[in-house]
């Protein structure tokens, strides 16, 4: 119970950004109207991909200093929750930009940036599942892990600011600044964002602990077969 | 390390035939262009110049670098690894790479040129681009043909992984391209250039901390 506060500290965030983001009161604006509240949602999924990748990456990095299966499978599981976050992003920008921007795709250079973002970890897991041998899986995995996150950075931070876009932020957009986001949308904002990351670490660390307990059956089933 | 690069160098001057074929791949690629192109009646316009353009040496690129470790025969890494030491291997590579794919790009740039006329009014600033562009692709690809050399079907494995961490290159090429079509003055590309050039740098340093682990096996 000691150490799981982290994790009713989560259920009570999204509760309250669920309850809050549905009925706190957010500033009217043309167009964006109602449909500003999917910023509680859609906006969080992004800052928990990037932090989900960034987890993987670093665990990546202590496996190559020193490597044993543990760092392995939780640096795979970070970068599968980083996927779902990435995927459930997307999906909830097409809804929000198809109210807004009146049709789901529209090839602004951060839904690019994104849905590369997404090819680079489909290829992760593509790599993983062509290598057979164990050891081999987990070292050359984390070398490309760690390649792809350093690649994308410049892909998801910096060209899109470069071009014009549609989301606040670039082409001379404010981002989100003091006199942007208004101030009771905060009070919800940021309580999401730590809400759903600490969703998905709790999310990863279950994954982590369900694929130990595969490989410790499996090394059972192994030794009693033998 | 000059003599790895050297090594390098003269043993594709004596497999002529290999450096020969890429050639010949990229003159294959460029004839399709142009003769999809004509069929139309008319010139291409200035975008689809570029973006064909960049298709070409894309797949050119990863022909080229994409190749450095998948055609290697089985027995040469064992020896490497005995006379050199992994840094040294992957600095000699992407060097090898860079050379190679320099000279192919400048290739299929004189040839798209010739066969369709080119919309490019910054000769300069586009070479320059030309030139950065191959040095981010072949340190790129060099350390993920290392990757997909340890798999079963390399090739495959190449094209999916190259793609997406690609992409970025590719895309800040496109812009300075567009740039030297608009006839823009070089200050605007100056941003874009300078990405690149970081981008490289970053790749290069990835790639020279990453590749001992690859090498290891």
């Amino acid at each position: 119970m000691k150490s799981s506060w982290w994790k009713i500290l989560a259920v009570i965030l999204l509760i309250y950004t669920i309850m809050g983001g549905f009925l706190i009161s957010v500033p009217r604006l043309t167009i964006v109207n109602e449909t500003i509240r999917a910023l509680y949602f859609h906006v969080p999924m992004w800052f928990g991909m990037v932090m989900m990748f960034l987890v993987s990456t670093v665990y990546a990095i202590q496996y190559l200093r020193k490597p044993t299966t543990d760092l392995d499978i939780a640096s795979a599981e970070f970068a599968n929750v980083g996927l779902v976050f990435g995927l459930l992003g997307i999906f909830t920008g097409m809804i929000w930009a198809n109210y807004t921007w009146g049709s789901p795709w529209h090839g602004d250079p951060k839904q690019n940036g994104a849905a590369i973002a997404l090819l680079v970890y489909l290829a992760y897991f593509v790599l993983r599942a062509s290598l057979e041998n164990q050891e081999q899986r987990a070292r050359l995995s984390s070398v490309y892990n760690i390649f792809a996150f350093a690649t994308m950075i410049p892909l998801i931070f910096i060209i899109p600011r470069m071009t014009s876009s549609m989301h606040p932020g670039s082409g001379g957009n404010p981002g989100f600044n003091m006199y942007d986001l208004d101030n009771n949308m905060r009070l919800v904002f940021y309580p999401a964002v730590a809400g759903w990351i600490l969703l998905g670490v709790w999310i990863a660390t279950v994954r982590v602990r369900l694929r130990k307990a595969e490989e410790k059956i499996l090394d059972l089933e192994y030794e009693k077969n033998k | 390390m000059k003599d790895l690069i050297l090594q390098q160098l003269r043993s594709d001057l004596r497999k002529r035939a290999s450096l020969l074929s890429l050639g010949l791949y990229l003159t294959g690629l460029v004839c399709i262009n142009y003769f999809s192109l004509i069929q139309q009646g008319t010139g291409p316009i200035a975008f689809v110049w570029s973006s064909l353009f960049w298709m070409t040496l894309l797949f050119t690129f990863i022909n080229t670098s994409g190749k450095s470790f998948l055609s290697d025969r089985p027995g040469i890494h064992i020896f490497f690894y005995s006379i050199a030491s992994p840094a040294q291997i992957i600095l000699a590579r992407i060097l090898h790479n860079f050379i190679l794919s320099l000279l192919l790009a400048l290739t299929g740039c004189v040839l798209f040129s010739v066969l369709l006329t080119s919309p490019i009014k910054d000769t300069v600033l586009f070479v320059s681009t030309i030139a950065l562009a191959a040095f981010g692709f072949s340190a790129t690809l060099t350390l993920l043909s290392a990757i997909a050399s340890k798999t079963n079907n390399g090739n495959v494995i190449m094209a999916i992984l190259s793609f997406p961490v690609t992409i970025g290159i590719l895309l800040l090429s496109i812009k300075v391209t567009k740039n030297c079509i608009d006839g823009l003055d070089r200050s605007a590309s100056f941003d874009e250039l300078l990405i690149l050039g970081a981008i490289n740098v970053l790749v290069t340093a990835v790639s020279y901390l990453l590749f001992p682990y690859i090498w290891r096996s």
